[in-house]
Formats: C-alpha cells, sequence, structure tokens
C-alpha cells in the first residue's frame, strides 16, 4: 500500500539553499583546518610506518614450516593440510625415511612442499588440521612478487620463514 | 653599430612587449594550472581528512610533473567509429578560449610604464563571453565525435547548460557597465581603485550613499554571476557534463594521453580565467586599499601583479571549497534555476541599479 510521506514545509530561506550551502561549507572548511593545524587522525603511512612490532603472537601471516629442537622437520608428509586447504594452495610430494636413519620410526617426510602465496588465503585451517604441529601461520604478511611463480614458497623458503618452534609434541622422542 | 633605439619605436616597441607579457602570463597560468590541480586534490583530501599527493617532491608538489609526464608516455588511443577531425580538434577547442579570455584581463597596473594587460579591448567583457562560451563547443564536439553514449550524454548536458546560464552570466554583468560606463576591463578596475570594490565599496574615498545603496544590486550580481561562472566552467554543483558517477567521466570518456590532458588544463585554464575575470569585475582587480599602482615604482607594479594572482588564487580555492561540499544539480534542476531564477533576478538587477542611479542624477 502506497504510504504518503508528509514533506517538510520548507520556509523561503530554506528553499533558497543558501542556508544549507553555508552550513556545508563550515562543515568542509572546519574539516580543512582540523587537517591543516594536524588535529585529524589521518592513515598509518604504510610503507614508513608499520605494524611489525606490535602484530600479536596469533596473528595469522603466511604460512611456514618450522623445525623442533633437534633441528629435524616436523612434517610427516601426511598431506592432511594439502586436503583440507580449500584454495588448494598446498602442493606435497611425500618420501620415505631411510630404514637407517635416526628417525626411521617416523617413515614419511615431504621431499617437495610447496604453498602457493597467491592462492593462499590465510585462512590458518592447515595450521588447525596438522597432527604434526609443523605448519604455522607465521607474521609474515608482505609477500609480493613479480611473477606467479615467485609467489610459490618451496620447502627451503618455507623453512627459512618458520624457524624453529620448540615445546610442542614430543611423540617421536627415543623414550616416548 | 646596432642601435637599441628602434626597440622603442611605440609599433615596435608595443610588439615586443606584447610578445613578452603573452609569454610570461601563459608560463604563469599554465603553472597555475598544474597547481590548481594540485591544489584540487590536496584540498579534496584535507576536507575528507586524507592525506593527499605526499610522495614526489614535498608535499606532493612535484606531483603535477609526474602526472605530466605520465600522461605524455600514454598511449594516445583513438577508439574506432570516431570522427578523426573533430576527435582532434575538440580537445584544442576546449583549451585555447580559456587562455584567450586571458589576453584581455588587466593582470596588474603597470610595470616600467608598460600596462600590464596583453589587449586593451575596449569591448573586454564582450570579448570574454565571446570567448568562453566557445569552449562548450569543445565538449560538445567531443561528445558527438566520439560516438559513444556517455560522452554523447554530457555533450546534451553540456550544450543544455549553457543555453540556461549564459543569459544569466550576461546580464548579471550589466550593472557594472551602468555605474562604470565603461566596457573596458582595464577602466572598470581603474573605477574601483577609485570608488572601492564593486562588493566591497568601503575604506575608499568617494563613500556615500548612492554607494550603500548601489552595494545592494552589486551583492546580487556578485552572486548571480559567480554561480553562472560554476557553470561556465562546469565546476561542481555544475559539472553535469562530467559527471563521473553516471557518465564515467562524460565528454572526455573516448580521450586518453595528451589529448586527455588538454581536456584537464583546458577545464583548469577556463577556472583561473573565470576567476579572473570575477575578480576584475567584481574585487577590485590588481587594486588593494592604499597601495598604490605601477606608477609609483616598478616595485607596486610587481605588487599589484602579486595582489591580482592572489585574489585569484583565493577565488580558486573557493571553487574548490564549493566543489568538496556540494553535490551535484540535476540538469532539469540547473534549467529551472538559470531560467526561472537567476534570470529573473538579473533582470530585476537591472532595473533597480538603473533606477537607483537615475534617483541620484536627478
Ligand atoms: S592458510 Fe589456509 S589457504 Fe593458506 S595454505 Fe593453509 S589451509 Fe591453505
Ligand atoms: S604439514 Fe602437517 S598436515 Fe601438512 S603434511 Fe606435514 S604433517 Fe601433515
Amino acid at each position: 500500500m502506497a504510504r504518503p510521506v508528509q514533506r517538510p514545509k520548507l520556509s523561503l530561506l530554506e528553499r533558497s539553499y543558501l542556508p544549507a550551502i553555508f552550513g556545508g561549507l563550515l562543515v568542509t572548511i572546519r574539516h580543512f583546518k582540523d587537517m591543516i593545524f594536524g588535529k585529524t587522525q589521518v592513515t598509518m603511512e604504510y610503507p614508513e610506518q608499520n605494524w611489525n612490532d606490535d602484530l600479536p603472537d596469533w596473528y595469522r601471516g603466511a604460512p611456514t614450516l618450522v623445525k623442533d629442537e633437534h633441528g629435524r622437520e616436523r612434517c610427516v608428509a601426511c598431506q592432511l593440510c594439502e586436503f583440507i586447504c580449500p584454495p588448494r594452495a598446498i602442493t606435497i610430494k611425500p618420501g620415505e625415511i631411510s630404514k637407517d636413519s635416526k628417525w626411521a620410526k617416523v617413515e614419511k617426510f615431504p621431499e617437495q612442499f610447496e604453498i602457493d602465496m597467491a592462492r593462499c588465503i590465510y585462512c590458518g585451517l592447515c595450521q588447525e588440521v596438522c597432527p604434526e604441529q609443523a605448519i604455522f601461520l607465521r607474521k609474515d604478511y608482505s609477500i609480493t612478487g613479480e611473477t606467479r611463480e615467485s609467489l610459490v614458497h618451496d620447502k627451503k623458503k618455507l623453512y627459512e620463514l618458520g624457524g624453529v618452534m620448540t615445546g610442542l609434541v614430543h611423540k617421536w622422542d627415543e623414550k616416548k | 653599430m646596432l642601435s637599441f633605439d628602434i626597440f622603442l619605436q611605440p609599433e615596435i616597441f608595443l610588439l615586443w612587449t606584447s610578445f613578452l607579457k603573452t609569454a610570461v602570463l601563459v608560463g604563469v597560468v599554465l603553472t597555475m594550472v598544474a597547481y590548481s590541480v594540485w591544489a584540487e586534490r590536496k584540498v579534496s583530501a584535507f576536507i575528507q581528512d586524507r592525506v593527499g599527493p605526499n610522495r614526489v617532491g614535498w608535499a606532493g608538489l612535484l606531483q603535477p610533473l609526474v602526472d605530466g609526464v605520465k600522461l605524455v608516455l600514454k598511449e594516445n588511443f583513438v577508439p574506432s567509429g570516431v570522427n578523426k577531425f573533430f576527435f582532434s580538434l575538440a580537445p584544442a577547442l576546449a583549451f585555447v578560449p580559456a587562455l584567450l579570455v586571458l589576453a584581455v584581463l588587466p593582470f596588474g597596473s603597470s610595470l616600467f610604464g608598460v600596462p600590464m594587460v596583453i589587449a586593451n579591448l575596449n569591448t573586454g567583457i564582450l570579448w570574454v563571453f565571446a570567448v568562453s562560451s566557445l569552449g562548450v563547443y569543445g565538449i560538445v564536439l567531443a561528445g558527438w565525435s566520439s560516438n559513444s553514449k556517455y560522452p554523447f550524454l554530457g555533450s546534451i548536458r553540456s550544450s543544455s547548460q549553457m543555453i540556461s546560464y549564459e543569459i544569466a552570466l550576461g546580464l548579471s554583468v550589466i550593472p557594472i557597465f551602468l555605474i562604470t560606463g565603461t566596457l573596458n576591463l582595464g577602466e572598470i578596475v581603474q573605477y574601483q581603485t577609485l570608488h572601492g570594490w564593486m562588493v566591497f565599496p568601503m575604506g575608499m574615498s568617494g563613500f556615500n550613499l548612492q554607494r550603500l545603496l548601489l552595494w545592494i544590486p552589486m551583492l546580487i550580481s556578485f552572486l548571480v554571476f559567480l554561480i553562472a561562472m560554476f557553470a561556465e566552467t562546469n565546476r561542481l554543483p555544475f559539472d553535469l557534463p562530467e559527471a563521473e558517477q553516471e557518465l564515467v567521466g562524460g565528454y572526455h570518456t573516448e580521450y586518453s594521453s595528451m589529448r586527455f590532458a588538454m581536456f584537464f588544463l583546458g577545464e583548469y585554464a577556463a577556472m583561473i580565467a573565470g576567476a579572473g575575470v570575477i575578480v576584475t569585475l567584481f574585487l577590485g582587480g590588481w587594486s588593494l586599499p592604499f597601495v598604490p599602482d605601477g606608477s609609483q615604482g616598478w616595485l607596486w607594479g610587481v605588487v599589484n601583479i602579486a595582489t591580482f594572482f592572489a585574489k585569484v588564487a583565493a577565488i580558486i580555492f573557493f571553487f574548490l571549497w564549493i566543489r568538496w561540499t556540494l553535490p551535484r544539480f540535476r540538469f532539469d534542476q540547473l534549467m529551472k534555476l538559470g531560467w526561472y531564477v537567476f534570470f529573473e533576478v538579473a533582470l530585476v538587477n537591472i532595473f533597480l541599479t538603473a533606477a537607483i542611479l537615475l534617483y541620484f542624477r536627478s
């Protein structure tokens, strides 16, 4: 049903637009003045200023692989992260650990581990699903490159970014 | 031994001083154009609580230079199906009239006895109106020859806009001629140095009841002329031919590179010329109260020129300020405003002025 809208009755002065225009001019010049005198808080000038030092520990930046306190890679190439990754950013090629290695019990390791940062959506599901706590989203957020290929992080790069993470699971330790 | 006397013969003297004045004025105005683009971006940013250009040079002051280089380096693309001749002609038609207007504006008193105006025409203001309305042809041709709907709509709006404001623009200045009795812009400025500015008749000799009464029609004239000038220069709230939001840039949608830059420069040059006309007619041109003119020494001549450009800069700031305050009019609203309000107001204003003058004559 149509509902009649009561139009406001404007005085002659209001209908001349002039008071409204004048009021508008006052608003804009106030913003101009505040900006000139530095009273306005403006946006952060990004490349020079940044949040890097204030990022919280739980920040979800680029996914990386981490090593444990023995310097051993944690990933056992179970490929759970590969399967759960919504945009299919992860590609893993599992390999077998040789029988005479100290870590033969672990059986598998990733021969290749690639994360395509052009695809990754920083959802953190890989970190959540990993049974070995081998993959973590760390604090790097400014991932840039000039080609698509350069945005694919290979195993070496992932460990470089990830570093060492200690004190979590220990199920592959000899005594356990 | 070559004598320099030949340069002081009246005709030759006029020739080379005119050339010099033209070159310097065009240089100054083009620089002003570049920096009003910068000012536009800076003022808009400040009004919207942003920072604005600040990467190239201190506070982004070299930005216009870099923008120019970018525009020159871009591909000068001509879409298929355009009328090539008019497509190339239009940018020039939009740009040149704005510069031609400057020829008759007295931008200073005199320097070393040379009057600071390029062409001291007796029909000064008529020249301004005649030439500046040519600028509309640039827009109409651009829209028509682009063979594309948005430019076409833009140019239609431009012509509808022109028929609604030009009459008010012309009529609103007639009271000035009634008062000063001349069309010559230089003499109008002279009159204002003697009797006070048109919109601010105080502070100078010769203030009396007549001046006070004439102040009313002058303020009305000023308001109508100012608003019509916004339409003439296609500035918001009357930038219907451009209308970025509805017409994706309007008449210059299909233009790129230097051709686009010409439109851009033309718009800002027209703004400067328009501001110059306003300053000359209503704000006393180069004059300041109690500041002598160039005949008292060249330093005062320079001060007069600086005064003129400072006033122009103030008006340009006002243009920018308005742009970032008011929304755009619809074009039927503009036509209504032009035909129902400004036309009548300007017409009545003429009779009001005439009546006041007649009363004081008798
Ligand atoms: S963060 Fe999400 S998108 Fe990125 S690699 Fe891990 S699972 Fe895939
Ligand atoms: S990172 Fe974790 S989830 Fe992914 S393959 Fe290695 S062990 Fe499995």
